[in-house]
């Protein structure tokens, strides 16, 4: 018998494999959201070396909410949610895999176009490497972040726009010690202070996250 | 008293600006909540009455 | 020998409505008295500071602010928890109206900084530790109003709201710590609002006497905002209809 957790997980992927296009669209804002950066400040390598951290971290942070609305909304729509949630397996292991699912389809996807975006902006290989390690702690409590706001929303008009005004002020910490590894790179310090906070946060927040998420979905569901 | 005059009172010795700009966005918002406010607390009331009146 | 007051018994929105009339004109009251006094000790007597010249003043409204700020934020998320835990909706209620004055006190203590860091920084906006956490907070407040306002369903509303705020508490120390990480990392800003004068002692009662006007003022708007949602809610019940017969 395999877990909740497990069932979850590989149907959400299931899912989001039959529709691969809907799946990769948060990469492409992503792509495209870090290009407007250099359009609007100018082409200059030395201006966007130095803002590519910054740009780069804050959207992923928009696609990733952007896209995690969607975690819920469909199983909602046509009553699996609920039929989860009273199956009896814990509201917390059903959030968690959701949270897993969604880093898998956007977070891990985010992660490996990183180092392509990076190349756009002109950063330094060492800066790279360190935005790539601080994408992929930093996507996953994005995911678990997104997951709680999506619970808080569900079936709301405007959630996706509400999803973010909730949800970015919690993210902050994960964008400033992420961001703040490049910068720490590019500076010449080590980054084992960011690195150590944002994987304290990531524990954290696995840890606190589907809890809440799951009371979450217990109030919109009642 | 640490005022010479009116005048001065007002000029701020030169940050008259800024003093008042910051006080007066105060003051204006410290009397317009209170006045919102009971005015939701009349309207919530005449609310409740129009009700009394349609549905005994 | 009477009993002690069970406090419980203004859980029920038509006793709190009572409560919160008697005590309204005497909140309003000593805040304008608090109010009047700070100022008078803040401008009459206070003296000039030595590097900011008169441009300080702006402290008596500016850390008040601030701090209401906070403790609203807090209280919204205790009343919200106490409001879902105890299934008490009065409870759900004081923390729907505790969001805009602490959001209110949010604004205001971001646009005196902002008035107080011009004259003493030569910028409009710093982004410094205390400020920008602030901001975030500003942040915080809208999202449970906008949350709030965005479930029609009542009861949803008022536990989604807890849930969101109590969040929002838990994560305020760690946004603060890392935005202060961020802050001495950037070294930029050496500059820092809370490189306050040192405070004479008369400054410093001003600053006081203005903290609690502020917070008696708080009391009575909130506790205003409240009844005006017991109205909304309770509108069915016999109270409400017999208050509204009266006029």
């Amino acid at each position: 018998m395999i877990s909740a957790f497990a069932a979850v997980y590989a149907r959400d992927l299931r899912l989001a494999l039959r529709r691969r296009v809907e799946a990769l669209l948060p990469v492409v804002f992503f792509i495209v959201a870090v290009s407007l950066f250099p359009l609007g400040v100018g082409p200059e390598p030395q201006t966007l070396r130095q803002i590519a951290a910054g740009v780069v971290w804050v959207s992923a942070l928009l696609a990733s909410m952007l896209s995690v609305t969607s975690l819920y909304a469909g199983d909602h729509a046509d009553g699996s949610l609920e039929q989860m949630m009273l199956s009896g397996h814990s509201g917390f292991e059903i959030s968690a895999a959701k949270a897993a699912a969604h880093w898998t389809i956007t977070g891990a996807p985010l992660v490996l176009a990183a180092p392509l975006i990076g190349l756009l902006l002109d950063m330094s290989a060492q800066a790279l490497g360190t935005l790539v390690v601080s994408l992929l702690l930093g996507t996953p409590v994005l995911s678990l972040l997104g997951g709680l706001g999506a619970a808080l929303t569900l079936g709301l008009r405007s959630a996706g726009v509400l999803l973010i005004l909730l949800i970015l002020p919690l993210a902050i910490p994960a964008l400033i010690f992420g961001a703040g590894a490049v910068s720490a790179v590019d500076s010449g310090q080590s980054t084992s202070g960011h690195f150590s906070l944002l994987g304290a946060l990531l524990i954290l927040t696995a840890l606190t996250a589907p809890l809440a998420t799951s009371f979450a979905l217990h109030i919109a569901l009642e | 008293m640490i005022w010479a005059s009116w005048s001065d009172f007002w000029h701020m010795g030169g940050y008259g600006l800024y003093v008042w700009g910051a006080y007066a966005v105060c003051l204006a918002a410290m009397l317009g909540e209170p006045w919102l406010t009971r005015r939701h607390r009349r309207q919530a009331l005449q609310a409740a009455a129009s009700r009394e009146e349609t549905s005994p | 020998m009477n009993p002690p007051i069970r406090w419980s018994t203004f859980a029920a929105p038509s006793r709190f409505y009572q409560l919160a009339g008697a005590l309204n004109p005497w909140f309003w009251a000593v805040a304008v008295a608090l109010a009047i006094a700070g100022l008078y000790v803040g401008f009459l007597v206070a003296p000039t500071d030595a590097t900011q010249g008169d441009a300080y003043r702006i402290i008596f409204i500016h850390v008040p602010a601030a701090w209401m700020s906070m403790v609203l934020y807090l209280a919204m998320a205790f009343w919200a928890a106490v409001g879902w835990m105890f299934n008490a909706r009065m409870g759900s209620m004081l923390a729907r109206a505790l969001a805009p004055t602490g959001a209110m006190f949010t604004f205001l203590a971001l646009w005196t900084g902002s008035f107080w860091g011009k004259p003493a920084w030569g910028t409009w906006w710093v982004w410094d530790a205390r400020l920008t956490s602030e901001l975030i907070l500003l942040f915080l407040y809208l999202g449970f109003i906008a949350l709030q306002s965005a479930i029609d369903d009542v009861v949803r509303g008022d536990k989604a709201g807890a849930l969101l705020a109590i969040v929002g508490a838990v994560n305020v120390p760690i946004i603060y710590f890392s935005v202060r990480w961020w802050n001495t990392l950037h070294q930029g800003a050496t500059i820092s609002m809370t490189a306050a004068p040192k405070m004479a002692q008369t400054m410093l009662l001003a600053m006081l006497l203005m903290t609690f006007a502020f917070w008696a003022y708080a009391f009575a708007v909130v506790f205003t905002r409240a009844q005006a949602l017991a109205l909304e809610r309770e509108r069915d019940t016999d109270w409400v209809r017999a208050l509204a017969a009266k006029g």
